[in-house]
C-alpha cells in the first residue's frame, strides 16, 4: 500500500486569509450547524444552497432576479467558461463577476468532473487531464496549475483544487490511485494559487465510499492549510447507504470550523439529511434544469406542470410560496405558457430557486431556534407523509446522528 | 340601420379628405358614441398629423395608449422571454397588450371553466388587451378559408372556426379590444381580383353575424371590436370594403392583407392610404404586419395609428440587437461619426454586418447589428452606447455574444428587453417630432439608414 504524502513546505503558509465559517449555532442532538461564510462579496448565512450558473448565468435568471430571490453565492463552471469564452476574456470584463454583473458571491469548480463526465476523450495522467475541446482545437491538458490559473483570471470568491475525478461506482486500484492523485494534486494548487486573499482555496476529499481510502484522505487533506473542505465523488450512481456514510466519515473527521461543502447534492430530501450529518453548503443542477422540463419543486415532491392534469387547475404552484411565480400565476397557466413561451421556464426557474432557497432558511433557522429536531419530522411528513414515510435510507441516517422519524 | 358609429361629416372649410395626415388648424376631441355600456374609449387628436392619445380604456377605464403607438406583443400573455418583473425593467412599455387567437382557442374549455377572462388568467388582470385573430410571427398556409370557416394556425396546427365559435371564443376571452374574424387569405401574390373580392364579402358577412352576436353578449359588453378592412392589392376592393366596414357601429379599424412581402411597396403605400381615406377620423386604425422603422413611418404619414411590436422579438430571435438612431438632435458629444455616413462605409459595424451575416439570415434589417458575429467577441462596449436599457446599463456586447455563442437563455432575455425598450422609445421619438414638427428630419434618418445601417455602430471600445 501507497502511503499518502505529507505536506510539502508551502502548505502552511504564514498569514493565510481570515476564517471562512463563523458558527451561530449547532443543533443539540445532529450535527447540524448554522452560521456565515464570510467573503470578499459579503456574508452568506449557512447552511446555503447554491444554484449553479454553468456558463455565467443562472439560466434564464438575471443577476437582479436571482439576488431577489437572496441568492448569495452561485456557481460558474471552470470547463466551460475556461473554453468558451476563455479567462483572458472574463479577465478582462473584471472577472466573473463584471461579466455576468453578479455583485455577490461566486464559487468555480475546477473542471475536473466536466471533462471526465462530459468527453469522450480525456486522459488523466499524474500532469493533469489532456482533454479533445468539444469545439475544435488541439488537445489541451487541465493541470493542476491550469486549473490555479484559469480560476484566479475568473475570480471568483471561492475556487476548487483540481481533483482526479472517477465515477463513484468505481472500486479497486483506479480509485486508490485518483484519491492519492488528488492530495498531490491538492498541494500543486495550493502552490500555484497567485490570488490566496481574494479566493478561498477549497481541497475536494475523495476515495469514493470506501471507508478506507476515504479516512486515508481525509487525514492527508486536512493536514493542508485551506480555507474549507469539499466532500467530492459522491452522488453520482452510487447507493444511497453507502453514500450517506461516506458523508457522515467526512464530517466526523473534518475540522468542525472549516466550511463542509458537499458537491452536487440538490434534492430536498438530501439536503435535510446532510445537514443533519454536519455539512454547511451544497450546490446541484437539479432545481434549475428540472424547471427548464416543466417540473416545478413544492414541499410534498414535484409537479409536471406539462402534464394535462393541469390544464384546468387554478392554484398556484404552492399557495404559501411567496415566490413571484406564485404570487401571479397558475399552474394552468403555466401549463398553457409552456407550449409557447420560454417566459415560462423562467417563471418556473424563479420558483425552484425560491424553493431552494426557503428551504435552507427553514433549515436554518431551525438550527437557531433549537428546532431542527422537529423540522425535519415536519419536513419529512410533509414530503412522504401519503407515500409510506421517508426511504430506509434517509432513516438509518437520520437515526445516526439522534434523530429519529415517527 | 343606426349610423351613430360612422363618420362626422366634413365640416365647412375641410377639403373632403378625411384620414390621411395633414395639418388641423386646432385641436379637435372626438368621442366615440357609446352605444354600450362599458365602452368608455375616447380618441383624442392634438392637430399634428394624427398625434393623440386613446383614453377610457380597460375594464377600470384607466388605461390610454400614446398616439401613433405600437401595442405590447405577447406570445400566450407574456412578453417573449419575460417575466413581470423582468418585463417591468422596460421602460416606455406600451398600454395595451397584444395576445394572438390561437393560443387562446386552444385553451377555450380552460376560460370556460375559468369564467374571469383571459387577462386575468394570464396574470395581467388590470391590463388592457387587444387579440388579433392571428399571429403575426406565425405563418398562415394559403386556402384554408372557406365562405363559412377561418383557418388558425397553433401549436397544436390547424383549428377551423365559424363565426359563431369564433365569438364563443371571444365571450371567454373577454378581451378589450379584438379583430372581428375575417378573410385575409390574399397575401401570397397568387390572389387575383376574384380572391380580394371574397375576401371582402366574407368579412363583410362575419362582420355582421358578429356584431349581431356582440348585441347578445353580456360578456361583450365592454369590448371594442375592430373591423377587418380586406381586399387583397385590388383598390377598387379595398374602397369597397373600406366604406362598407365604416358603415357598420365597430370601434376601430384594422388594416388587414398587408403582411409579407408579395405586395409591392408603391401598391401596399396607395392602397394604405386610399383605405384610411374613408374612415372616419374618430376612430383607431391598426395595421398588421409592419413593423419596420421605416414602414412605421410611411404608414404614419397615411393615416395609421397603432402597430404591433413583433418586429423587435424577430430581431430578437435572430441574435440581434436594434442601433438604429431616432435622435434627430444627437448633443455633440454622442455623435460618433459625422452624418456623411457613405464616406464612413469601411467604419460602419452594422455595413460589413449585412455583408457578413446577411448571408446566414436573410431576414437580417440595417437598423440591427447580430451579435453571434465573432467581432463581439471582445466588445466591451454595451449594445448601443447612450441606451439606457437593463441590458447595456449592466452588460456588454462580449457577453451577449458569449451568451449566444454557448446557447444561454439569458441571450434573449436580455436582447428582448433592449429591443423592446429600443422600438418603444423609437415611437416615443415619432409623437415627438409630430408635436415639434420635426417628422421630415426624423424620417430623413431613418431612411438614411435604411439605406446603409445606423451610422452609430461603429464605435469600439
Amino acid at each position: 500500500p501507497r502511503s499518502v504524502p505529507s505536506p510539502g513546505p508551502m502548505a502552511a503558509p504564514a498569514a493565510g486569509p481570515p476564517p471562512v465559517l463563523r458558527i451561530v449555532a449547532e443543533c443539540g442532538r445532529s450535527r447540524a450547524r448554522a452560521g456565515e461564510l464570510r467573503l470578499p462579496h459579503g456574508t452568506v448565512p449557512c447552511p446555503v444552497f447554491m444554484p449553479v450558473g454553468t456558463r455565467g448565468t443562472a439560466k434564464g435568471l438575471t443577476a437582479a432576479q436571482l439576488a431577489a430571490l437572496g441568492c448569495r453565492i452561485c456557481l460558474g463552471n471552470t470547463f466551460h467558461l475556461g473554453t468558451r469564452p476563455g479567462p483572458e476574456l472574463v479577465r478582462r470584463s473584471g472577472g466573473l463577476h463584471g461579466f455576468m454583473d453578479w455583485p455577490h458571491n461566486l464559487l468555480t469548480d475546477s473542471g475536473g468532473f466536466q471533462m471526465v463526465s462530459l468527453l469522450e476523450l480525456s486522459e488523466v495522467s499524474e500532469e493533469g487531464v489532456l482533454f479533445q475541446p468539444p469545439h475544435g482545437g488541439d488537445p489541451v491538458l487541465l493541470s493542476p496549475e491550469r486549473a490555479m490559473e484559469i480560476q484566479n483570471a475568473l475570480g471568483a470568491d471561492i475556487v476548487m483544487q483540481l481533483d482526479d475525478v472517477v465515477s463513484s461506482t468505481t472500486t479497486g486500484p483506479r480509485l486508490e490511485e485518483a484519491m492519492l492523485r488528488s492530495v498531490r494534486w491538492l498541494d500543486r494548487c495550493v502552490a500555484a494559487h497567485a490570488r490566496p486573499q481574494q479566493q478561498r482555496l477549497f481541497a475536494i476529499v475523495q476515495g469514493g465510499t470506501e471507508p478506507e481510502l476515504r479516512l486515508r484522505c481525509l487525514r492527508a487533506m486536512t493536514q493542508r492549510a485551506v480555507s474549507g473542505f469539499a466532500i467530492g465523488g459522491l452522488s453520482g450512481g452510487e447507493a444511497k447507504a453507502r453514500f450517506w456514510r461516506a458523508v457522515k466519515l467526512c464530517t466526523e473527521h473534518l475540522p468542525r470550523d472549516k466550511p463542509r461543502y458537499l458537491m452536487g447534492v440538490g434534492y430536498a430530501t438530501d439536503l435535510v439529511v446532510c445537514v443533519a450529518l454536519g455539512c454547511d453548503m451544497f450546490d446541484c443542477v437539479f432545481p434549475t434544469r428540472t424547471a427548464r422540463f416543466g417540473s416545478a419543486l413544492v414541499p410534498w415532491g414535484s409537479l409536471q406542470l406539462k402534464n394535462q392534469k393541469f390544464a384546468k387547475d387554478f392554484r398556484p404552484i404552492d399557495a404559501d410560496c411567496g415566490c413571484p411565480t406564485c404570487q401571479r400565476h397558475s399552474r394552468a397557466y403555466l401549463h398553457a405558457l409552456l407550449r409557447c413561451n420560454t417566459a415560462a421556464l423562467h417563471l418556473l426557474t424563479l420558483h425552484n430557486v425560491a424553493y431552494q432557497m426557503k428551504l435552507m432558511g427553514s433549515i436554518r433557522d431551525s438550527i437557531l431556534r433549537q428546532r431542527f429536531p422537529e423540522f425535519v419530522r415536519e419536513f419529512m411528513a410533509a414530503m412522504y407523509g401519503g407515500r409510506g414515510g421517508p426511504p430506509a435510507w434517509a432513516r438509518e441516517a437520520l437515526e445516526s446522528v439522534g434523530i429519529t422519524l415517527g | 340601420m343606426a349610423t351613430a358609429g360612422g363618420a362626422r361629416p366634413p365640416a365647412p372649410g375641410d377639403d373632403g379628405r378625411r384620414g390621411a395626415a395633414r395639418v388641423a388648424r386646432v385641436p379637435r376631441l372626438l368621442r366615440v358614441p357609446v352605444r354600450r355600456r362599458g365602452a368608455r374609449m375616447r380618441l383624442k387628436l392634438l392637430g399634428a398629423g394624427r398625434l393623440g392619445s386613446l383614453a377610457g380604456l380597460g375594464r377600470g377605464g384607466a388605461g390610454a395608449l400614446a398616439l401613433p403607438g405600437c401595442l405590447l406583443y405577447t406570445r400566450a400573455g407574456a412578453a417573449p422571454h419575460l417575466t413581470h418583473d423582468t418585463l417591468r425593467e422596460v421602460r416606455g412599455v406600451p398600454g395595451v397588450a397584444h395576445v394572438a387567437l390561437p393560443a387562446l382557442a386552444e385553451i377555450h374549455d380552460v376560460l370556460e371553466e375559468y369564467k374571469e377572462g383571459a387577462a386575468k388568467f394570464m396574470g395581467m388582470p388590470d391590463a388592457v388587451l387587444y387579440c388579433s385573430l392571428h399571429d403575426p410571427v406565425t405563418p398562415c398556409p394559403s386556402g384554408y378559408n372557406t365562405n363559412k370557416m377561418v383557418s388558425l394556425w397553433g401549436s397544436s396546427g390547424r383549428m377551423e372556426i365559424t363565426a359563431s365559435k369564433f365569438m364563443d371564443i371571444q365571450r371567454a376571452i373577454q378581451p378589450d379590444w379584438f379583430q372581428c374574424i375575417s378573410d385575409g387569405d390574399t397575401i401570397s401574390g397568387e390572389a387575383g381580383r376574384k380572391r380580394a373580392q371574397k375576401s371582402v364579402d366574407r368579412s363583410l358577412s362575419f362582420l355582421d353575424i358578429c356584431l349581431q352576436l356582440q348585441e347578445e353578449s353580456p360578456e361583450l359588453q365592454g369590448s371594442v371590436m375592430f373591423g377587418a378592412i380586406e381586399g387583397g392589392d385590388i383598390l377598387e376592393e379595398r374602397l369597397r370594403s373600406a366604406r362598407e366596414t365604416a358603415k357598420r357601429p365597430v370601434g376601430g379599424f384594422l388594416l388587414d392583407g398587408f403582411q409579407g412581402s408579395a405586395m409591392a411597396k408603391e401598391t401596399k403605400l396607395k392602397l394604405i392610404a386610399s383605405v384610411t381615406a374613408e374612415l372616419p377620423e374618430d376612430k383607431p386604425r391598426i395595421i398588421h404586419g409592419v413593423g419596420k422603422p421605416d414602414e412605421v413611418l410611411e404608414c404614419i404619414e397615411r393615416g395609421v395609428d397603432i402597430f404591433e411590436s413583433f418586429f423587435p422579438f424577430q430581431v430578437t430571435e435572430r441574435g440581434c440587437a436594434l442601433v438604429f438612431s431616432y435622435d434627430c438632435h444627437p448633443a455633440p458629444e454622442a455623435t460618433v461619426l459625422p452624418q456623411n455616413g457613405i464616406q464612413d462605409l469601411e467604419k460602419n459595424g452594422a455595413q460589413e454586418d449585412q455583408e457578413e451575416v446577411s448571408k446566414a439570415d436573410p431576414e437580417m434589417t440595417p437598423f440591427e447589428i447580430s451579435l453571434k458575429d465573432k467581432k463581439y467577441h471582445d466588445d466591451f462596449g454595451p449594445l448601443l452606447e447612450g441606451c439606457s436599457c437593463y441590458c447595456c446599463q449592466r452588460h456588454t456586447r462580449a457577453y451577449v455574444h458569449h451568451l449566444l455563442v454557448t446557447n444561454e437563455l439569458l441571450a434573449g432575455v436580455l436582447l428582448m428587453m433592449h429591443n423592446f425598450q429600443h422600438y418603444f422609445g423609437f415611437f416615443s421619438a415619432v409623437r415627438d417630432a409630430l408635436r415639434d414638427s420635426k417628422l421630415d428630419q426624423l424620417k430623413e434618418l431613418i431612411f438614411r439608414q435604411a439605406l446603409q445601417g445606423p451610422a452609430s455602430t461603429a464605435l469600439r471600445h
